[in-house]
């Protein structure tokens, strides 16, 4: 099949790749890029360990195709930080304790990176709706949705 | 889990996107949301040999009211109905309904056109769209036509559209006064589909009798349902406790669910017993103005 040439910019960086028309996203910024902090756990669209940012809106990166992103901008989970300084959810989840093994955590953190950017005031019941599409078998949600509360407040007092 | 490989195409422009559908011919697949055909081709469930990618058609992404019906274009988010003022506001059923599809995550992805464009009996908006009586808008080399949402599901994942027909716009009528509408659906967990949903649209006259019922089951046949012996029996009825009581019981009868996964028929069908009675409720108490 012919390849195509794709223009993305991830994490701020611009990228020019030619690509199979059949690559995944997850596997364009996994294997392409080299950015593994992308997980893949079900590969079957119901777990959301592969959330990214894509201009605002967090979505399931094995549920796209890399050409789809031609002239967009992702964010990833390498993209939080800036200058060294961990984004306050982030900071949140080593705080609050708000992961075990880790494996959800970077799809738990995009997700909360889109949602926290249109509401720093959430109520425990938004942020439970919010997390709904990201499965974590480790931590029973609690330290998730503290570490969430951690990074609204940090998010209000004008942290990142 | 890799898809079969395709030819990709990205046209700009929705002429662009007629022509090239025509061209390709019937193998050709329209890409929307991705999220029920993107699935599919990693199962390899589907393997269209072209894809033509409707995402970047510009113009395509609106809700508004227009010549008393709301218009939803093909690139409607879920997530841009479930945050849309006039939606939430004046189609209650239509909110419910858009916040009980899958997850917050495929939300922002999924069209609203590309649920009912898939045919699936197991999604969420074509009960719905059958109790709005809604209209879908479809183009093709041969211009546009529209289709009653009566004549739109003609099988299991089939439906009206052509090979070459791109569902355009959904108009949904606009209810008149003393209307009100609700979805329940009952999921096993967040993101599942429907063991069975109801979908229940009223309008009342000013002495509280049912001028105009509709009524949509999810998941509980092959073909998404119109439950139309229920409107039936609701026409004209004033809606007190003994109506709602025979009207679900005739919703379950009128359903016809299979034993699976989710659950055994019995179940099933007690469970739109159940559902109903509460839609309608719910229903009559927004039509009286109540929450
Ligand atoms: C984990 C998960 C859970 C889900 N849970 C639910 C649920 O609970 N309830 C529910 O209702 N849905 C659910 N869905 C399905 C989801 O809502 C789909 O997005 C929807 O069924 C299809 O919309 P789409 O825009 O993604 O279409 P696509 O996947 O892009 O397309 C689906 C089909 O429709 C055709 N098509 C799409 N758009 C058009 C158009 N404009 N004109 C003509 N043909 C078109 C395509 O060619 C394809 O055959 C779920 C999906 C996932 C991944
Ligand atoms: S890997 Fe994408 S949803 Fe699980
Ligand atoms: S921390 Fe292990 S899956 Fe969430």
């Amino acid at each position: 099949m012919a390849k195509i040439e794709i223009n993305v910019r991830v994490n701020g960086v611009e990228h020019r790749a030619e690509v199979e028309p059949r690559l995944l996203l997850v596997h364009f910024l996994r294997e392409s890029l080299r950015l593994t902090g992308t997980h893949i756990g079900c590969d079957t669209s119901h777990c959301g360990a592969c959330t990214v940012v894509i201009d605002g809106r967090a979505v399931k990166s094995c549920t796209m195709f890399a050409a789809q992103v031609d002239g967009r901008e992702i964010l990833t989970v390498e993209g939080l930080e800036r200058d060294g300084k961990l984004h306050p959810l982030q900071e949140g989840f080593f705080q609050e304790h708000g992961l075990q093994c880790g494996y959800c955590t970077p799809g738990m953190l995009m997700t909360g990176y889109a949602f926290l950017n249109g509401n720093t005031a959430p109520t425990e019941d938004e942020i439970r709706h919010a997390i709904s599409g990201n499965l974590c078998r480790c931590t029973g949600y609690v330290n998730i949705v503290k570490a969430y509360q951690y990074a609204a407040a940090r998010l209000r007092e004008g942290g990142v | 889990m890799i898809p079969r490989g395709f030819e990709y195409f990205a046209p700009r422009a929705l002429n662009e996107a007629v022509s090239l559908l025509q061209q390709l011919g019937p193998d050709a697949k329209i890409l929307s949301g991705g999220q029920s055909l993107i699935p599919m081709m990693k199962l390899r469930l589907a393997s269209p040999p072209y894809i033509v990618d409707i995402n970047r058609i510009p113009d395509l992404n609106y809700v508004s009211e227009a010549n008393g019906s709301l218009r939803i274009g093909a690139l409607v988010r879920e997530s841009d109905l479930e945050i849309s003022p006039l939606v939430g506001s004046g189609y209650r059923l239509l909110a419910d309904t858009t916040k009980v599809i899958a997850d917050p995550l495929v939300r922002n992805q999924a069209t609203v056109c590309g649920n009912l464009a898939h045919g699936d009996p197991a999604n969420d908006h074509p009960a719905t769209m059958l109790a709005l009586e809604a209209t879908i808008v479809a183009i093709s080399p041969r211009g546009e036509r529209e289709i009653s949402i009566r004549d739109f599901f003609t099988g299991l994942f089939s439906t009206a559209l052509q090979p070459d027909e791109i569902l355009k716009e959904i108009r949904v009528p606009t209810p008149p006064p003393r209307s009100g509408g609700a979805y329940l659906k009952m999921e096993r967990k967040v993101g599942d589909y429907a063991t069975a949903g109801v979908a229940v649209q009223i309008t009342l006259d000013e002495a509280g009798v049912c001028q105009r019922a509709g009524v949509g089951l999810t998941n509980v046949s092959f073909i998404p349902l119109k439950a139309a012996k229920v409107e039936d029996f609701l026409k004209g009825k004033p809606l007190d406790a003994a109506a709602i009581k025979q009207a679900s019981e005739i919703a379950a009868a009128e359903s016809q669910p299979m034993d699976d996964i989710r659950g055994s028929a019995d179940y099933k069908r007690d469970l739109v017993r159940v559902l109903t009675a509460r839609a309608l409720k719910q229903a009559i108490d927004r039509a009286k103005g109540g929450a």
